[in-house]
C-alpha cells in the first residue's frame, strides 16, 4: 500500500528527466531511497508500524520539500543563502491562525466541502501574507548584502531572529492552535493499518506542488529563464533578460511556498510556538544541500530521504534523530558531492 | 641591515599594537580592572562580571580567529564552549572533586573538540563556504539536542552542579589575614586562575595571528585562489585554524565551569550564546583581536542594563499596549538582533576600526 | 551617404576598468565602424576579453565612456544593453547545458517566439543545428556549441555582435563554416567586433583591425594595410612572415 505511494512519487521524479531525449533518466537515487525504506522494515519489526511511520514520513517529507523548494531555487539562481528562510515558515503558520476566526463557521461546519474550502482559503491567505513579508525581507536584508557571502550569512541569521521576535510581539508568546476541521481528522483503515487522513492530503498536496513546479520549470518562459539563470546568470542577462527582477519574483514565491509549508505543518502539529520555524531550519538546509543546489527534483528526493531517516530513527533511537540527519548528509555527500540530482555540469 | 631586537613589550604583544591612543587607554583600563577585580569592588556579583569578561574574552577572540582572520562563519563555537564546560562538569561530578578529575575532564574535552573540529572542517570546508556554516549549524543543533536528552550524563535542562578541589572552594583560605580588605579565599584563587589563563590564552592568540600562519590566513581570506596559486595548501591552514579555535573555545568552557561550579545548556550550548559571541565580535571589530576585548566588555555591561532599561521603557509606554509589547524585556532579542544587523551593515570594521580611524584622522 | 551612416557604431573613449585591485583597461580608445568586421587582436592578457565584457556591462568601467549608436551605455545594465542591439558570444560560449538547443535559442528571443524565416536562414549557415535541435546543450561538442552560441546571437536582429575567440579549439572544417557565416552576416549589414588570436582566420574576413597591449590600444586601422605591412605584423603580433613558395 505504502510502497505504491512511494513509487507514485518515484514516477513523478522520473518524468521531467525523461522528457528530454538523449538524456538517461537517473533512477539510482530513487532506488536508494526505496531500498532505504525497505531496509528499515526488519529493524522496525512490525510491518504495520513501518507503514504508519513511512506514510507519516512521506507527509512530513512533502512539507519539508514545499518549505525547502523556495530556498533551493533562490540559492541556485542568485547564490544567496537565506538562513532566515525558516522565519517564513513560522509566519505562514502564525498567519494561518489569524484567519481561523473569520472563517470559523466553515471550519467547524459539518460539510466536508466547506471544511476543505476553509483550509484552502487559510492556506492561500497565509501564503500571500508570507509572500508579502518575503518581498520586504528581500529589499531590507538580501539586496544590501548581495555578493558578500559572509555578510549574507550574518545578516540573514540576524533577520531570522528579528522576524521571530516580531512574530512574538504581534501574536504573543503563547502556544498557538491550528485545529484541523472534523472531516479532515481521523484515519482511514487499510486492513489493520490506520493511516491518518491529513497525512494523505499532505502527500497529495506535496505531489501537486512538485508537479506544478516541474511543469512551470520545464514548460514556461519563466521556468526557462530560471533554469538557465541557475546555470549561468550572466549569460541570461547578456541575452536581454532582467535576472534581478526574476530573482525577486522567485524569492517572493519561495517565501510564499515556505508559508504554505508552515501552514500545513501547523495543521499537522495543531499546536506550536514560534520555534516551529527554527526547528526545521537545519533540516531544510540539509535537504537543499544534499538535493543539489537549485534542483527541484533533488530537493524532492532529499526531503523524502531526510524525513524517512528522521522518522525511523526517532522510532528506534529518539535521542539521535538530529545526528542521523547529519550522518545521512555526510554519506550522501561522500557518494555524490554535488547532490542527489545536481543540475547539469557547467 | 641590522634589525633591533624587539623589546619585551613588543614580544609579549607579538607586535600587534592597538594603534590608537584611545584604544590603548581603554585596553589598559580593562586590564587594570580585571587584574584587580577582587580588590576593586566588593560583592560576589562584580567578581562574577569580571570572571565572565575573562572567559568571554577567550571565547570571542578565538571566534575572531575564524570569522575575522579566516573569513568563515561557524555556528559551532558555542558547542565547543559547551564541550569544555560539560567535560569538566561531568568529570568532577562523576569522579569527585580532585585535580586529576579536572585534568581528565579538560583533557578529554580538548581532545574531543579538536577531533570534532577537524571532522567538520574536513567534510565541509572543501566545498562552498555556506556548506561549512550549515554543517556547523547542523552539528551544533544535534549536539544541543543530545545534551538535553542524555539527562543521566548531563543533567538535561537543569544542568550539573559539582564541587571543585579544595583549594578553589570559597571555604579555603590561603592565609588568615585580609589583603586590602578582601579575604584571599578559594573564590579569589579561582578568579586569578581564570584571569591568568585567559590572559595567557589571549596573548597566545595574539602571537598566532601575528605569525606567518596568521598572515597566510589573512591572505587566504582575501583571495583564496591567489593563495593556492602561490603554493599555500589553503585547506591545511583552515583546518588548523578550525582546530585551534575549537580547542580555545573549549578552554574557555573549562574556565567557565571552574568559575561557576555549575554547567547548564542555556548558558553554554544554546543558540543565544552563539549569537552573543557573534555580536561581541562584530561590534568590537572583526579581524582585530582587540575588538573581541571591547566587544566583550560592552556586551557584558549592556547585558546587565538592557533588561532594566527595557523594563522601564516598557513601563512608561504601558498606555500604548502595542508599543509596550515591542519594548518588553522578554523581547530583548529583538533589539539584540537589530543591533547585530545594523552593526554588520554600518560598522563592518567595528569599534576598533572606528577608533583607529579616529587616530588617523584626528591623531587620537 | 548621410552623416549618420558614417558615424561609428561603437566608440570607446578613455575607458578604464578595474577588477578588484587590478587595473586591467588603462584608457582604451577605439571606434568600430558601422558594418563590416572589426578584429580586436593582441596577445593573452592584453585586455581584449575585458573590453568586450565592459562594453556589455558585465564589468563596470571605472572611467571613460562607451557610446553605442550615439547613446551612452557606460552605466547601462547588461539586459538593457542587450536589448539595445548588442549580442555577446563569450569565450566559453555560455551554452546552457541543461537546456536543449531549441531552448537555448528560444531564450535568446525577446518574446519567446521564433521567427520562422529567420530560423531557416540560420539553418542555412549551420544545417547541423537541425540534427541536434532537441539535444541538451551539455552533450554537444565544442564546434556544435559554437554554432549554437552564434545562432543565439543572431536569432534576433542585432546591430552589433561581440564575439570572443570563436575558433579556439575548433576543427578547420568548422572554422571555415564560421568564416562563411561571418561573411554572410557582414553582407546583411551586421557589424561584428571579433576578438581572435588566429590571425590567419581574421585576415580573410576582417575589414578593420584594433590591436591592444597591456590594457591600451596600440594600433587601429584598415586590415588591408596591416596585411601588406609584414613588419607591422611582426611588431604588433609577434608574427613572422610565412615563407612564400
Amino acid at each position: 500500500m505504502s510502497t505504491a505511494s512511494t513509487s507514485s512519487s518515484a514516477a513523478t521524479l522520473a518524468d521531467p528527466l525523461a522528457a528530454l531525449p538523449g538524456r538517461k533518466t537517473d533512477l539510482v537515487p530513487l532506488l536508494v531511497i526505496v531500498a532505504f525504506g525497505l531496509a528499515a522494515m526488519p529493524l522496525i519489526g512490525s510491518s504495520s508500524t513501518w507503514i504508519t511511520l513511512t506514510v507519516a514520513a512521506l507527509a512530513i517529507g512533502m512539507m519539508l520539500f514545499i518549505m525547502a523548494s523556495g530556498l533551493t531555487l533562490v540559492f541556485g539562481l542568485m547564490d544567496v543563502m537565506n538562513l532566515g528562510h525558516a522565519a517564513f515558515v513560522a509566519i505562514g503558520a502564525y498567519a494561518a491562525t489569524s484567519i481561523v476566526a473569520p472563517i470559523n463557521p466553515w471550519l467547524t461546519s459539518e460539510s466536508t466541502v466547506q471544511n476543505i474550502a476553509a483550509v484552502v482559503v487559510i492556506a492561500l491567505v497565509a501564503m500571500l501574507v508570507t509572500a508579502a513579508v518575503g518581498w520586504v525581507f528581500e529589499r531590507l536584508f538580501i539586496r544590501p548584502a548581495q555578493g558578500n557571502h559572509l555578510k549574507q550569512i550574518l545578516i540573514t541569521i540576524g533577520a531570522m531572529i528579528i522576524l521571530d521576535q516580531l512574530v512574538l510581539v504581534l501574536w504573543g508568546a503563547n502556544q498557538m492552535l491550528l485545529p484541523l476541521p472534523a472531516s479532515l481528522r481521523g484515519s482511514l483503515l487499510f486492513g489493520d493499518v490506520a493511516i491518518e487522513r491529513y497525512r494523505l492530503i499532505a502527500i497529495g498536496v506535496g505531489a501537486l506542488v512538485f508537479a506544478g513546479l516541474v511543469l512551470m520549470l520545464q514548460r514556461s518562459r519563466i521556468g526557462l529563464m530560471i533554469r538557465a539563470g541557475v546555470e549561468n546568470r550572466e549569460m541570461v542577462e547578456a541575452l536581454g533578460h532582467h535576472v534581478r527582477r526574476l530573482f525577486v519574483a522567485v524569492f517572493v514565491a519561495g517565501a510564499g511556498l515556505a508559508g504554505l509549508g508552515g501552514t500545513m505543518w501547523g495543521f499537522y502539529r495543531e499546536q506550536f510556538t514560534v520555534s516551529i520555524g527554527a526547528e526545521v531550519l537545519v533540516q531544510i538546509l540539509i535537504v537543499v544541500i544534499i538535493g543539489g543546489l537549485g534542483s527541484i527534483t533533488g530537493c524532492f528526493a532529499a526531503a523524502i530521504l531526510i524525513a524517512l531517516s528522521t522518522n525511523y530513527v526517532s522510532f528506534l533511537a529518539p535521542d539521535f534523530a538530529l545526528v542521523s540527519n547529519i550522518l545521512v548528509m555526510v554519506v550522501i555527500l561522500l557518494w555524490r558531492p554535488r547532490g542527489l540530482y545536481p543540475l547539469a555540469a557547467q | 641591515m641590522k634589525t633591533k631586537k624587539p623589546s619585551l613589550f613588543t614580544q609579549i604583544l607579538s607586535g600587534d599594537f592597538p594603534r590608537s591612543r584611545l584604544l590603548t587607554l581603554l585596553l589598559l583600563g580593562v586590564l587594570v580592572y580585571l587584574a584587580g577585580a577582587p580588590f576593586l569592588f566588593s560583592g560576589a556579583r562584580s567578581l562574577n562580571v569580571a570572571a565572565t569578561i575573562c572567559v568571554f574574552l577567550v571565547l570571542a577572540a578565538s571566534y575572531d580567529l575564524l570569522l575575522g582572520y579566516c573569513g568563515i562563519v561557524s555556528f559551532a563555537h558555542a558547542m565547543f564552549y559547551g564541550i569544555g564546560a560539560y567535560g569538566v562538569a561531568i568529570a568532577l561530578y562523576k569522579l569527585g572533586p580532585s585535580w586529576s578529575a579536572l585534568a581528565i575532564g579538560a583533557g578529554a574535552a580538548i581532545a574531543l573538540s579538536a577531533v570534532l573540529a577537524l571532522l567538520i572542517a574536513l567534510v565541509s570546508l572543501r566545498v562552498k563556504a555556506i556548506f561549512y556554516s550549515m554543517t556547523t549549524l547542523a552539528v551544533a543543533s544535534a549536539f544541543s539536542a543530545l545534551v538535553l536528552r542524555l539527562t543521566s550524563i548531563t543533567g538535561g535542562d537543569d544542568g550539573r552542579n559539582f564541587r571543585l578541589p579544595e583549594v578553589l572552594t570559597p571555604g579555603f583560605r590561603l592565609f588568615e589575614a585580609e589583603l586590602w580588605g578582601t579575604a584571599i579565599n578559594g573564590k579569589v584563587l579561582s578568579y586569578y586562575l581564570v584571569f591568568a589563563c585567559s590572559l595567557l590564552l589571549f596573548l597566545l592568540m595574539l602571537r598566532v595571528v601575528n605569525s606567518r600562519f596568521g598572515r597566510v590566513l589573512e591572505a587566504i581570506r582575501e583571495n583564496e585562489f591567489r593563495a593556492e596559486a602561490i603554493g599555500y595548501r589553503t585547506l591545511l591552514y583552515r583546518l588548523t585554524a578550525n582546530c585551534l579555535s575549537a580547542v580555545l573555545a573549549c578552554c574557555a568552557g573549562v574556565l567557565m565551569a571552574v568559575w561557576l561550579r555549575y554547567v547548564g545548556p542555556q548558558t553554554t550550548v544554546s543558540f543565544t550564546v552563539m549569537l552573543n559571541i557573534l555580536l561581541m565580535c562584530v561590534i568590537g571589530g572583526l579581524g582585530t583581536m582587540y575588538g573581541a576585548v571591547l566587544g566583550v566588555v560592552i556586551f557584558v555591561i549592556a547585558e546587565n542594563y538592557i533588561q532594566v532599561g527595557l523594563q522601564s521603557l516598557s513601563h512608561s509606554l504601558a498606555s500604548v499596549a502595542r508599543l509596550a509589547k515591542l519594548f518588553h524585556p522578554d523581547r530583548w532579542l529583538l533589539w539584540f538582533g537589530t543591533i547585530f544587523v545594523l552593526s554588520v551593515y554600518f560598522f563592518p570594521s567595528g569599534i576598533v576600526g572606528k577608533l583607529r580611524e579616529l587616530r588617523i584622522r584626528f591623531g587620537l | 551617404m548621410s552623416e549618420h551612416n558614417k558615424a561609428p557604431l561603437l566608440r570607446l573613449a578613455g575607458v578604464h576598468t578595474h577588477i578588484g585591485e587590478y587595473h586591467i583597461l588603462q584608457g582604451v580608445n577605439f571606434e568600430v565602424p558601422r558594418t563590416g568586421v572589426t578584429a580586436l587582436l593582441g596577445r593573452n592578457g592584453a585586455g581584449k576579453t575585458t573590453t568586450l565584457r565592459t562594453i556589455m556591462g558585465l564589468w563596470q568601467a571605472s572611467n571613460g565612456t562607451v557610446t553605442f549608436d550615439a547613446a551612452d551605455i557606460t552605466r547601462t545594465k547588461t539586459p538593457d544593453i542587450a536589448r539595445s542591439g548588442i549580442a555577446y558570444v563569450p569565450e566559453d560560449m555560455g551554452i546552457f547545458g541543461g537546456l536543449t538547443v531549441q531552448e537555448n535559442l528560444r531564450l535568446a528571443t525577446l518574446d519567446g517566439k521564433f521567427d520562422e524565416p529567420r530560423l531557416e536562414w540560420i539553418f542555412g549557415f549551420f544545417p547541423a543545428l537541425k540534427r541536434f535541435w532537441l539535444r541538451p546543450g551539455g552533450t554537444l561538442s565544442g564546434g556544435q556549441k559554437q554554432m549554437v552560441a552564434i545562432a543565439r546571437a543572431i536569432i534576433e536582429p542585432r546591430k552589433l555582435l561581440l564575439i570572443d575567440e570563436p575558433t579556439k579549439g575548433l576543427a578547420p572544417a568548422i572554422v571555415q563554416n564560421l568564416a562563411d557565416a561571418f561573411v554572410e552576416l557582414k553582407a546583411k549589414n551586421t557589424t561584428i567586433l571579433l576578438v581572435e588570436q588566429n590571425f590567419n582566420f581574421v585576415r580573410s574576413i576582417a575589414d578593420h583591425v584594433v590591436v591592444m597591449d597591456d590594457g591600451r590600444v596600440v594600433h587601429s586601422g584598415a586590415m588591408a594595410a596591416l596585411i601588406e605591412d609584414e613588419d607591422l605584423q611582426a611588431r604588433l603580433l609577434g608574427l613572422h612572415p610565412v615563407a612564400r613558395a
